[in-house]
């Protein structure tokens, strides 16, 4: 199981903690990652990539194994810490404001 | 005696007082949904204990609510905005053309006859409707094909901010946006005609005839007239007899016909009220006094209603939404301040006291007038 930690607003909407595990069938992608994390919670839909384009919402980010991933593709392999669960992969809300 | 239930939507929650009919002693639950800006709730006319409300973050995007048990419990419904077909541009603010982008949901009005059927007003402005309780969102977008590429952004952005219902019309839906103007359809959404001959726009629109582009802040009516539209506009208070067709000033003597709320007394179709605000570059009460003030005519002759609110000192703004009108026998009057007060009459504006004072900076304020 993939760990994910999610921000605190998107644990309240997902009715959650600060820790989710998800599944991932095939190859474990940021791609693949958030698409089951949607899967499994569909309030986050549209909360953490656009509807329509998928794309990443501007003031999201992802943090794994002490690496920002957000502007990495979302195609390519997650670490292996990540995908044994040993290191979880962040949903940041992106610092703004004072 | 019945009661009221007032839904405030503020820049970090919402809060739901309730009170009796005396409506001297309140019961206030909140903040729901901490730290989300909740633009707008509104409960069903047709079943009061089903309510609507958007939640968005600038983080997040937008999220939608819905409740079925009078705002005790929420579950999140559809929150996909997506405009029909190529959403095409309008304009900017320096004159050349923008792509339609989705921001949020600024207003959301319940169906009066149907709970599952709500409409929802956008930024950037457009017209969407659901009729599976907000599970999912269909544009109406005849409405942008109404010279949208003419429509521009006020300075809290292009937003679709009112949509009225006429009662007595079935298919008759009034609308506002800023800074395009105000449209009505007549047919349940599939075609759209602006509404704006009379309106003078002479600092924000260099055309004196201009049909589209006009700052309308918000519109108000009496169901028991509901071809008698009252308008608060950028500047300028207006009046229409005849659905939109035509528009005259009825600011007469206001001391700033600048404003952003405009409502109607519930048992008086000629008694109107507004708060004047100094400005467009000062978005405060004119001298520091939060004065509403309220015509029994009309318009033209308006009076300063004062007791209870502050006379000095005070320089909150009161937004396009922070103003309802409860229905019991003695109307009720609220409206919200970017300072964090709600205030309350319930005697027609003559008297004012403040519900709450120290909420986050109030976005909306509703009523709604329970058995």
């Amino acid at each position: 199981m993939i760990r994910v930690v999610l921000p605190p607003h998107l644990r309240t909407i997902a009715k959650t903690g600060r820790e989710v595990e998800i599944e991932v069938e095939g190859p474990v992608t940021q791609r693949t990652l958030i698409d089951a994390l949607e899967s499994a919670y569909p309030a986050l839909r549209g909360t953490i990539r656009d509807h329509a384009t998928k794309q990443r919402r501007p003031l999201v980010r992802f943090f794994a194994c002490e690496q920002d991933l957000s502007n990495e593709s979302m195609d390519a392999p997650l670490p292996e810490e990540v995908v044994s669960g040993k290191e979880p992969y962040v949903v940041v809300g992106a610092m703004a404001g004072g | 005696m019945g009661g009221v239930r007032v839904s405030v939507g503020t820049r970090k929650g919402a809060f739901i007082l309730t009170s009796d009919g005396k409506r001297q002693k309140w019961e206030i639950n909140g903040p729901l949904f901490a730290g989300w800006e909740m633009y707008h709730l509104k409960g069903s006319p047709a079943d009061p204990n089903r309510m609507y409300a958007s939640q968005s973050s600038g983080w997040f995007g937008q999220m939608m609510q819905r409740s079925d048990d009078g705002g005790k419990t929420w579950t999140t419904v559809g929150n996909e905005f997506a405009y029909d077909g190529i959403p095409g541009t309008h304009m900017w603010y320096d004159g050349t053309q923008h792509p339609w982008e989705f921001k949020r949901v600024w207003h959301l009005e319940p169906s009066l006859t149907d709970p599952d059927t709500v409409y929802a007003g956008v930024e950037d402005a457009a017209l969407f409707r659901s009729t599976d309780a907000g599970q999912t969102w269909h544009e109406l977008s005849a409405l942008r094909h109404t010279k949208g590429n003419l429509w521009q952004p006020g300075a809290g952005g292009m937003c679709l901010h009112t949509i009225i219902q006429d009662p007595k019309t079935p298919g008759r839906i009034y609308f506002a946006i800023s800074a395009a103007g105000a449209f009505r359809t007549d047919d349940g959404g599939e075609t759209f005609i602006p509404i704006n001959k009379g309106l003078r726009s002479d600092y924000e629109l260099p055309d004196p005839d201009a049909e589209v582009g006009h700052c309308v802040h918000c519109l108000a009516l009496h169901p028991s007239r509901p071809d008698t539209v009252f308008m608060q506009k950028h500047w300028d208070v207006m009046r229409t007899d005849d659905a939109g067709a035509n528009w005259y000033e009825v600011s007469g003597n206001l001391p700033s016909d600048f404003g952003f709320p405009i409502g109607v007394h519930a048992h008086e179709p000629e008694t109107v009220y507004v708060v004047p605000i100094t400005s467009d570059q000062f978005h405060y009460p004119p001298d520091g006094k939060l004065r509403v003030y309220r015509t029994r005519s009309g318009g033209n002759d308006w009076e300063p209603l004062t007791k209870g609110l502050p006379q000095q000192d005070c320089y909150v703004n009161v937004l396009r939404d922070a103003m309802a009108i409860d229905k019991l026998d003695s109307c009720g009057v609220y409206f919200g301040t970017t300072g964090g007060q709600v205030y309350a009459s319930a005697d027609s504006g003559d008297t004012w006291d403040a519900i709450v004072r120290d909420l986050p900076a109030v976005v909306s304020v509703e009523v709604q007038t329970l058995a």
